[in-house]
Order: C-alpha cells, then sequence, then structure tokens
C-alpha cells in the first residue's frame, strides 16, 4: 500500500516520540507558518562558535511537519554548521524529488532517520509538512549569523 | 443498512443523479471509487454543463455585445440569456442587477471597492464603520480590512458562541449610527450554520447600513430569494452550483448599481470615450469591464437549469436527510468532535469536525488512501479555528448527488484512520 511508504515506522515513531521538543534557550528566534493547512512551529537555534549546541522547538501540526521536526532535532544538534548545511540541501533535494530519487547509501549516510521521508515526496500536498522545520531552522541560523552570535 | 439509515425521508434519487455526473464514477488508489466529499470547495459538474460549455466554444464562439455577424448575436443572446437564468433563479427584480463576476470574491471586494470610492450618502471614511462576522470566509473579511486600512473606517465583528452560532447579543453595540454597511455569511463554510439574516437586517435598516450577504454556501443548496432577504447585495460563485469555475455573481439593488461609481474600467463598462472623461454604461456592464468570462456565464446558465429542474428545495431537503443522518452517524466515532452546531438545526450540509490528537492532514491522507476526498485546513476562515483554539479540521461536506453509503464509508474510513495512528 502506498500510504505505508509516506507514513514509514520511523516517521511515526518520531512523531509520537519526538526528540528535543519545547523550546529552549536560543541564539534566535523564529516562527513559520504552513498557511495551506495551518501548521506552526516556533523554533529557536543556540550555537557554540560553529558548533549547533541546540535545536529547540514547539509547534502543532500533522505528523509529517512534527516528525520532520524531530528528526531535524536529532540529525543537526552536535553538528558543525557546514556539515548540517550539507545535511540541509540533501533533504531538500530528497524532498523535491516528486519520489523519482532512490536514496543511495551515501544519501543515508547523510540523512540517517531523515531518509524516512523519500515516501513523502510523493504527495506534493505534504512536501511544504516535511520541509516546515527545516526552513525555520535555515532562517533562524541566517538570523543567528546576521547578529554575530557564531563564530 | 445500517439501522441509522432506515427513516430517512426527503432523499433524492441520486441513482439517476450520479449517472449525470461523469466523475463521480472515476477510481483512484487501485479501482477505489470516489467518495467526493469536498462540495463546499468545489461541487461536481453533470453532462449538462459540460455539454453546454462544448456547444458554446464548438457553436457559438465569439466576443459578446460587438459583432453584427451571427455567432456574434449568438454569443451575445447566450450570454445574456445566463443573466435571465440567474435572475431568475434568485428572483431578481431585474436582470439588469445581476452583475457576472470571476467568482465570490471579485464580487465581494467589487462591494468594497464600490463603497470605497462612493460619494455621499453611501461613502465609508474614517467617520464611519464596516460590520462583518468572525465566521467569515477570508474573502468576507480580507476586502473589509483592505478598505478599512485605505479609509480608516473601523472594523467591527460579530463573535461566535461555543456552540457555533453568531453572538448577537451586543447587535446594537455592533451595529450603530455609524455602521455603513454590515457585510456576513449566510452559511458559514467551515461550520456549516445557517445565520439568522432577518434580525442582523432588520437592526442594520434601523440605522441605515446597507447589508450584503455572501451567500456561496447558500445558492447552491437552498431556494435564494433575494427579495426576501432583503439585503443590498449578495455574492455567490458559480463552481460551487454545478458550474463551470471562473463565474461568479454580485447582485445588487439597482439604485445602488445606478449610484455607485464603477470599480474597473475598460471596453463593456463605457457609454462615450473621450481622452478627458467617460461616460459610463448603464448596470450591470457599468461593472463588468473587458471581456467577460462568456462560455463560464453559458456554463452557469445550464448549471441553473439543472438544479431548477430538479428543485431547490427538494435538493435542501435531500441535504437536510443526509446532514442529520452524517451528524448522527458522526458522533458515533469516539473522540470526534464536531465543530460548529452539533445537531440538524439551522445547518448546513457542511460538517467540520476533529478526531482525537490526529491531525486533520493525516486525517485527509488516509482518507484518500480509501478514495475519500475530505478538505482538510482552515478553509480559509482561520479566525474560526483560532476561536476553538484548534490548528485545523478535517471537514465533509454534502450535495445533491451525496448518498448515505458516501456517509457510511467515511465513518468506516475514520475508523480506520484511529487505527492506523492509534
Amino acid at each position: 500500500m502506498k500510504l505505508e511508504s509516506m507514513y514509514q515506522e520511523v516517521i511515526l515513531d518520531h512523531y509520537k516520540h519526538p526528540h528535543g521538543r519545547g523550546l529552549r534557550d536560543g541564539d534566535a528566534e523564529v516562527h513559520h507558518v504552513n498557511p495551506t493547512c495551518g501548521d506552526e512551529i516556533t523554533l529557536r537555534v543556540k550555537y557554540d562558535g560553529e558548533t549547533i549546541a541546540d535545536v529547540s522547538y514547539e509547534g502543532q501540526g500533522c505528523s509529517i511537519s512534527q516528525a520532520s521536526a524531530s528528526v531535524l532535532n536529532e540529525l543537526l544538534v552536535g553538528k558543525e554548521l557546514s556539515q548540517a548545511q550539507k545535511i540541509q540541501d540533501a533533504f531538500l533535494e530528497l524532498m523535491q524529488s516528486k519520489g523519482q530519487l532512490e536514496p543511495d547509501d551515501a544519501m543515508e549516510e547523510v540523512l540517517e532517520d531523515a531518509v524516512a521521508f523519500a515516501g513523502v515526496s510523493k504527495y506534493p500536498a505534504r512536501v511544504k509538512c516535511a520541509l516546515l522545520s527545516w526552513m525555520a531552522w535555515k532562517d533562524a541560523t541566517a538570523k543567528a549569523l546576521s547578529e554575530g552570535k557564531t563564530a | 443498512m445500517t439501522d441509522a439509515r432506515q427513516g430517512l425521508t426527503g432523499l433524492l434519487d441520486t441513482e439517476a443523479i450520479r449517472k449525470d455526473f461523469p466523475i463521480l464514477d472515476r477510481t483512484v488508489h487501485d479501482g477505489k471509487k470516489i467518495v467526493y466529499l469536498d462540495s463546499a470547495a468545489t461541487s461536481q459538474k453533470p453532462r449538462q454543463v459540460l455539454d453546454a460549455l462544448n456547444e458554446y466554444y464548438e457553436r457559438h464562439n465569439a466576443n459578446v455585445h460587438r459583432g453584427v455577424y451571427t455567432i456574434a448575436e449568438e454569443a451575445t443572446a447566450l450570454y445574456e440569456g445566463a443573466r435571465d437564468k440567474v435572475a431568475a433563479f434568485i428572483n431578481a427584480p431585474s436582470r439588469d442587477e445581476v452583475i457576472f463576476t470571476k467568482n465570490a470574491s471579485e464580487s465581494l471586494n467589487l462591494v468594497a471597492n464600490m463603497l470605497g470610492w462612493a460619494d455621499e450618502p453611501y461613502r465609508v471614511d474614517r467617520e464611519t464603520e464596516i460590520v462583518t462576522t468572525e465566521m467569515e470566509h477570508h474573502s468576507n473579511i480580507v476586502p473589509w480590512q483592505l478598505l478599512s486600512q485605505r479609509t480608516g473606517a473601523k472594523l467591527k465583528w460579530f463573535g461566535i458562541t461555543d456552540d457555533g452560532r453568531l453572538d448577537l447579543s451586543n447587535i446594537d453595540e455592533i451595529i450603530t449610527e455609524k455602521t455603513k454597511i454590515v457585510s456576513f455569511t449566510l452559511v458559514s463554510n467551515i461550520l456549516g450554520t445557517v445565520n439568522p439574516v432577518e434580525q442582523i437586517i432588520r437592526r442594520a435598516q434601523q440605522v441605515g447600513a446597507l447589508v450584503c450577504i455572501d451567500a456561496s454556501q447558500a445558492a447552491p443548496h437552498m431556494v435564494l430569494d433575494v427579495q426576501a432577504l432583503q439585503a443590498d447585495f449578495v455574492a455567490f460563485t458559480g463552481h460551487k452550483m454545478v458550474g463551470p469555475t471562473g463565474i461568479g455573481v454580485l447582485w445588487g439593488r439597482q439604485e445602488l448599481l445606478e449610484d455607485l461609481p464603477p470599480f474597473l474600467g475598460g471596453g463593456e463598462m463605457i457609454e462615450t470615450v473621450s481622452m478627458h472623461s467617460s461616460t459610463y454604461a448603464p448596470a450591470p456592464h457599468k461593472f463588468e469591464a473587458g471581456t467577460p468570462p462568456i462560455a463560464q456565464a453559458v456554463g452557469l446558465g445550464a448549471a441553473v437549469d439543472y438544479l431548477s429542474a430538479i428543485g431547490m428545495e427538494k435538493i435542501h431537503q435531500h441535504e437536510k436527510a443526509i446532514t442529520e443522518y452524517a451528524v448522527k452517524r458522526l458522533l458515533e466515532v469516539p473522540d470526534l468532535r464536531i465543530i460548529g452546531p452539533a445537531t440538524a438545526e439551522d445547518r448546513g450540509a457542511t460538517i467540520s469536525f476533529t478526531l482525537g490528537d490526529i491531525h486533520p492532514h493525516d486525517v485527509g491522507q488516509v482518507l484518500d488512501e480509501m478514495g475519500i476526498a475530505v478538505r482538510v485546513g482552515h478553509h480559509c476562515a482561520r479566525p474560526v479555528c483560532l476561536r476553538y483554539g484548534i490548528p485545523a479540521t478535517t471537514r465533509a461536506s454534502f450535495y445533491l448527488y451525496s448518498t448515505p453509503a458516501e456517509v457510511d464509508a467515511l465513518v468506516d474510513g475514520l475508523e480506520h484512520v484511529r487505527n492506523f495512528f492509534g
């Protein structure tokens, strides 16, 4: 069934048991919404030099958007900014692939749990849900950088 | 058949009606028959409307009100004939009171702009007030916000009660001597509520305010009589009433249409033009600048014929029966909360609900896999979601082709959704 390709176990697991949920101290905060469905996220980033010390978030939304924020937290916290940007790029590429991209080993190594979202890319209406937290993270990071909070 | 289905009266012969709608035979996701429960967003189109569109383009296509040749005159007669049909459908005193627009949003924006540019006594300015409600579709909020921002007029609104009705307890404070226009929906697109028109109009008339009614969710589903309503403007759209997209209607009282200024300028809306100034054609043409949506108007005419042949009162009774049944069955689903009136009294065939903590997006996605099409989100009525502290709802809406079996399919589908995310 096609539906299971979207709602992978790993996604449902992140949805039911989210990582790093809740707002904590940060260098910059952004609030992003998905106007078509009303999903919302408030996200903060905390940098320790070039290292992502924390990504904290709060919001409401569907399983895909919530699981995606959880995966983002798990994947990016502790990483160097340059590495995190590579992960973000890879995730964006996967989500924009319209289901045509079969993640290879190299991609899986970069994206870890996030490869589970490959199935979501087949559903155009849901791609924005998966990208909500990632766009918020990118925005928050740009804000933190412009305010000179990172090295 | 479930027990609850017994005793349903007033249903239309949906078996016959559904044969007119080719799309209802479609299957999705490996042969699942489509269960279309999103008619509040847009209705499906019967063969009769599709044929009218085709026939227009294949045999009569020409621009209107211009050519002297045969097909141009045919096109004009068809376009103006559609206006006659719509005028009769809403019991307008005059066909010249029916303005064709692109959709209901354009109709409402047109009213807001007529008033924004009007002279006294209609003029909206910083000394005056505009009234709407918290229950509106964004298309009946944003045009008034824009008018308010541009003129300095104060925007006020009625709130909503816990059970999904307009809170009119402070009507005398909301509608005052300063009020120039009261604009509200006849039937809510998210809650399904049918609003008490009379009480609002009576108060508006007391203070000399104009009344604009958004009938987008009413015109497809019930007898719409603009004379009985006693409003000054009534807006609705064609695509929700088995017509094509791209055609809307604004009905306005004749003397207002004569007095109020045009909004869009261009061809068709003029009487004479010089480089210094122009004079305008009488209504409705004054408000129809440029080549109009001709084929779409013809399609709407065919839609009106289709609905009238079945009978709006019969359609209303059918939907009432379906809604009663749907409310009853949905309330059997554990954790389901109806957002809006929890009974079928004074409500249209639109039911919004939440299902436990499961996000409507996820509900809609799983239902889609079963072939069931519902709308999820805030339904262009975000203030309503804010009012009830929810991000979104799942909305099922019914029409003349909807069946009790489709209600059952929805209820079964929701059971599956609960298991999937349980």
